[in-house]
Parts: structure tokens; C-alpha cells; sequence
């Protein structure tokens, strides 16, 4: 079944520097081996293509049902210098709750 | 010893809510408030006040706040700790000590602690052999070292609680930890020992938790932010410390605003790197060990946190002059908004490229379509306006400040129905960029000044 992130997730995001962190919680102790099993670093490297310019690194939290995700190079330098409207990558939690896995189990929303 | 000890968090930022601490302070029992005003760019602003004048440097909110709440918190007897002195902690205290004897108080003791602004020692230490290279790019500090704005090693909790020992009523820091500013009247009350490193882990998780104010208790709550009470009247959060290490996180009753796991929990994974190493000059605290539960209402106990020995480094924070951006912003109406928007951009750099200005990045976002998301967001379809807001960037003042020009004849010479050009031409701000970089603790020693009434 496909499921988007939004349906079974919640997370924050910030920064440090030019590198946005974002951290994206499951929303039941369920959800946690999913996301675990499906949202990758490559697959949010991907996700966030042109975004983030350096490589995004993945830490897990299975105690907070959490995986926490380093996008490098992805806040036009970061601080007073980024030109961007999110400099400090608020938003970016957001973004990745758009996307959509593709799983082979089945789960209850 | 005591049993227990609340510690409210007043402030998240320098800019935020200014009820929050008055109402920290009188709606509820408390014994300690800790208040963060520092950002890293903050040190940079405020060096450029004192600069101007020597008696400034330092959050000037924090005398107007403490002109409001300092009757209270002597007749209550609690304790501010706050990082609010910046870069002249002891003018700062010195103000607000000047507010307490007008507002009649006759008895108030303030811990200032110093050392940590070390701006004036670059040439020695460098001359020492100590590099301050840039922690990110390895890149030597001398490629900066004109530009230099502000250079403040980041103590933690330790100097706080010297400071408390010597029976200060409020402590006032320059640019200590966020998480030191919680985790030290916890070591002063418990007599934590320098290396129990699991409870000091725990009183920085409660740093943590509490150093972005309201954020942990019902703001920026993505979870389910429709069914947060009252945000008008948001409670900020506080740890109810115990002599273990363990915390209870929870807000004052009659308050808005909630605190819940999941709300505790996007505080925890809020601008972290690896979790297993949340380095401070006080520990190392590992995230994944932290146990994390609902055991009441607006009450989440966090408990277990394992923690590993400090570095022998103290990070240090440096800002230095980095050019000027500007911004320009023109709302496009339909028909046509989107594409309006994307002609106006074109036109606009040809003009610049016409005048051979050099800047290190010219960036468009339109606002109503992509500013947040980027290539992530959808295209857009038949919308009613669309904000063009075009930044630049360059080391050239006067590059900058034509772009400034460059935005208004838009409006006449540009696509039609445009609107939105009400604050004038851009002006150039300075950038300011930030060199972080590691010194050893022996180095750069804190002391605690001590000034009272009485």
C-alpha cells in the first residue's frame, strides 16, 4: 500500500549553519519499524533533490520512535548570508511529510 | 537538600513572547527562571552596540522585564538565570541593579559571569599555537581574522553554579549554554558531582526541552496544532527536577497551550546532530537512551538519560563581516500572477546584468508558490497573486544598494497589475557569518563578578 508520511508521522526541522536538520516522529510505536525500514537517507536525498546540495546523513531514535536526518548544504549558507525565504529550514519538516512510501505491509491509520 | 526543583523557561530568543516570563513568575509555583536571548548572530549585534557606546552590549528587554518582575521574584524568592548579558554581562548588571534600588528593593545579589568573550585574545592565542580553525571547513581563523565581529567561548552550567553557591539572587552570563542556563540550579540544589555524568545528561535534556520556550509546550506543534488550547495565552514549559536525573515537563494550570509527549518530543529532535552525542562543556548526553511518558495531564516524565564525560573543549562561537544581501519583494495579481511574477524576475536581471554588477548570488523565490519547498513544490495552478522576492548577495556595498534601485521601476516599466512596493527602495544589510571552532577548557577561565544592593 502506499502511504504518505503525513498519515503516520509528525517531525520538526531546524538548522545548524547551511546544514537543516529534520526530525520525524512516528505517530505510533507501529509506524516506527516502517518508517525505519523505508525512509532512507538515499530515499530523502532523493525526495529533496535540489534542495539538498550535500549528502543527507540518517540517525535513528527508536526510543522516541524518531529518525533524525542531517541535509547538508541545504540553506543557501545558512544564516544571514542564505538568500532563502526559509534560512533556517522551518518549513522543511513539512516537505518531507509529503512524501509517499510504498510498503508491503499492512497498516491501520 | 531539597526534594525537587521547578525551573520555568521566560524566554526562547531575544524577540520573544514578553508575557511568557511575567506570567511564569506569577501564575504558579516556581523556584528558578531560565531566559535565553542568545542566537549566534546576537553576539555580533551586540559587540556593534558596545562599540558604539561601552555601557551596551547586552539585551536591553531584559532591564525593562526585570523592572517588571524583579518586586515579585524577590518576595517569592526566585531565582533568574539568563545568558541576557551578551557581550557586557557586568554593564547589564549593573542596569537592572540600578532598576531594583529605584523600584525600592533593598537586598539583591547579581552573579555575573565573565571570561567568555575572548575577541581581545585572538592575536595571543593564535600566537600560543592555537589554530581556531573552522570546525566545518578545517579553514584557518586568519582568513577571517580582519573581519572579525565577535569571538565567545560557550561555558556551561558550571560557572552558574559558583555563582549560586555565593547566594546570587539572579546570574547573569554572557555566552553560556542554553542547556547549562537549566542544568545548573539543578546541580546546585542536588550537589551534583562534576562526574555523575547520567544526571548531569539529564539536567541537559531538560535544557534542552526548555530552551526554545514555547516550543515544547503547544507551539510550532505540528503533531495535531488544530487541537492546541489557548495558543493566545500559551504557557511556557517547566522541569520539575529530581535528585536522580529524572524531570517532569509541564506548564502552569489556567494556561493555554499543552504539554504531551509528542510535543516534548519534537523539542528532543529539534536541531540535533547525531543523537548519541548532544555535546555541551557539561557532557555528553545520548539521546537514544532518553525514556520519554505521559503520566499525566500537560505532565510527561523524561527519565534514564545515560550521559559520557565532557571534552576538554570549549566550542567557540565567532561571527565575522561577510558582505550585504538586500531583498526585493512585488505582488503579481491574476491573470497570469505566476507568469507576471517570472517576466518581472527576467527583466529585472537583465537590467542587472546590463550594469555589471558582480554578486555572489542573485536567488528569486516566489512567495504563494515555492519560497518553502522548493522544487518539492507543486505547480501552481491559476493562483490569485504570487509574490516575486528576489535576494542578492555580494562583498560590493554599492552593488547591492543599485539592485535596492532596481526594484521599483518595475512597477511602471514592468508586467501589469502589480502591487506591494510600500517600504520603500531595499537597503543593504550586513551579512554576518559564523566561524565555529574549538579552544582547550584550560585556556579560557569563567569568573564570577559579584555586584549587589545592600
Amino acid at each position: 500500500m502506499k502511504v504518505r508520511l503525513l498519515d503516520i508521522c509528525h517531525g520538526r526541522s531546524g538548522d545548524k549553519g547551511d546544514t537543516a536538520n529534520i526530525g520525524l516522529i512516528a505517530r505510533k510505536k507501529e509506524f516506527y519499524p516502517i518508517i525505519e525500514k523505508y525512509v532512507t537517507a538515499e530515499k530523502v536525498q532523493s525526495h529533496f533533490e535540489g534542495i539538498a546540495l550535500g549528502k543527507v546523513e540518517r540517525y535513528e531514535l527508536p526510543n522516541l520512535w524518531a529518525l533524525n536526518f542531517l541535509l547538508h548544504n541545504a540553506l543557501g549558507g545558512g544564516g544571514t548570508k542564505s538568500l532563502k525565504n526559509d534560512a533556517q529550514g522551518k518549513t522543511l519538516a513539512a516537505a518531507l511529510l509529503k512524501m509517499e512510501i510504498e510498503i508491503v505491509e499492512r497498516i491501520e491509520l | 537538600m531539597k526534594d525537587r526543583v521547578r525551573i520555568a523557561s521566560g524566554q526562547g530568543f531575544w524577540g520573544d513572547l514578553l508575557t511568557a516570563p511575567v506570567d511564569q513568575v506569577t501564575k504558579g509555583p516556581i523556584d528558578y527562571m531560565m531566559m535565553d536571548y542568545l542566537a549566534e548572530v546576537t553576539m555580533s549585534i551586540m559587540q556593534k552596540q558596545k562599540r558604539k557606546d561601552p555601557r551596551l552590549g547586552y539585551a536591553k528587554d531584559l532591564v525593562e522585564l526585570m523592572e517588571r518582575i524583579l518586586p515579585v521574584c524577590v518576595e517569592k524568592n526566585i531565582r533568574i538565570i539568563t545568558n541576557g548579558g551578551g557581550v557586557n554581562p557586568v554593564s547589564c548588571s549593573e542596569a537592572i541593579l540600578e532598576t531594583g534600588k529605584k523600584l525600592g528593593i533593598k537586598k539583591f545579589k547579581i552573579g555575573v559571569v565573565v571570561g567568555d568573550d575572548i575577541l581581545d585574545r585572538i592575536d595571543e592565542l593564535r600566537k600560543q599555537g592555537i589554530d581556531l580553525k573552522n570546525m566545518e571547513t578545517g579553514e584557518s581563523v586568519d582568513t577571517v581574522r580582519e573581519r572579525l565581529q565577535s569571538a565567545n567561548a560557550y561555558f556551561g552550567a558550571w560557572p552558574v553554579v559558583e555563582a549560586l553557591k555565593q547566594g546570587a539572587h539572579m546570574v547573569i552570563t554572557g555566552r553560556t549554554t542554553d542547556t547549562g542556563l537549566t542544568l545548573a540550579p539543578m546541580i546546585h540544589e542536588f550537589d551534583w558531582k562534576q562526574d555523575e555524568w547520567d544526571k548531569l545528561a539529564g539536567g541537559t535534556v531538560a535544557g534542552h526541552i526548555l530552551e526554545c520556550g514555547g516550543q515544547a509546550s503547544g507551539g510550532n506543534f505540528s503533531a495535531d496544532w488544530k487541537a492546541v488550547p489557548d495558543l493566545a495565552h500559551i504557557g511556557f514549559p517547566i522541569a520539575e527536577a529530581y535528585p536522580n536525573g529524572d524531570i517532569v515537563i509541564t506548564k502552569h494550570e489556567n494556561t493555554g497551550g499543552l504539554v504531551t509527549v509528542q510535543s516534548v518530543k519534537e523539542q528532543l529532535v529539534y536541531e540535533i546532530g547525531d543523537p548519541r552525542q548532544y555535546i555541551t562543556p557539561d557532557c555528553i548526553a545520548d539521546f537514544t537512551t532518553i525514556q520519554i511518558e505521559q503520566i499525566g495531564k500537560d505532565r510527561v516524565k523524561v527519565s534514564r538519560v545515560e550521559g559520557r564525560p565532557a571534552t576538554e573543549f570549549y566550542k567557540v562561537s565567532m561571527s565575522y563581516l561577510d558582505g550585504y544581501t538586500a531583498f526585493g519583494n512585488l505582488t503579481y495579481s491574476w491573470p497570469d500572477a505566476l507568469e507576471k511574477a517570472r517576466k518581472a524576475d527576467e527583466v529585472l536581471r537583465s537590467r542587472l546584468a546590463d550594469l555589471s554588477l558582480k554578486f555572489e548570488e542573485i536567488r528569486t523565490e516566489y512567495l504563494g508558490y515555492n519560497s518553502s519547498h522548493g522544487s518539492i513544490a507543486p505547480e501552481l495552478k491559476e493562483a490569485n497573486e504570487v509574490v516575486l522576492r528576489v535576494g542578492v548577495r555580494s562583498q560590493d556595498y554599492k552593488a547591492v544598494e543599485r539592485f535596492g534601485k532596481e526594484i521599483a521601476p518595475l512597477v511602471l516599466t514592468g508586467p501589469p497589475s502589480v502591487t506591494g512596493f510600500g517600504g520603500g527602495r531595499p537597503k543593504p544589510s550586513e551579512v554576518i557569518s559564523y566561524w565555529p571552532a574549538l579552544i582547550p577548557k584550560s585556556l579560557v577561565k569563567p569568573e564570577v563578578v559579584i555586584k549587589e544592593i545592600g
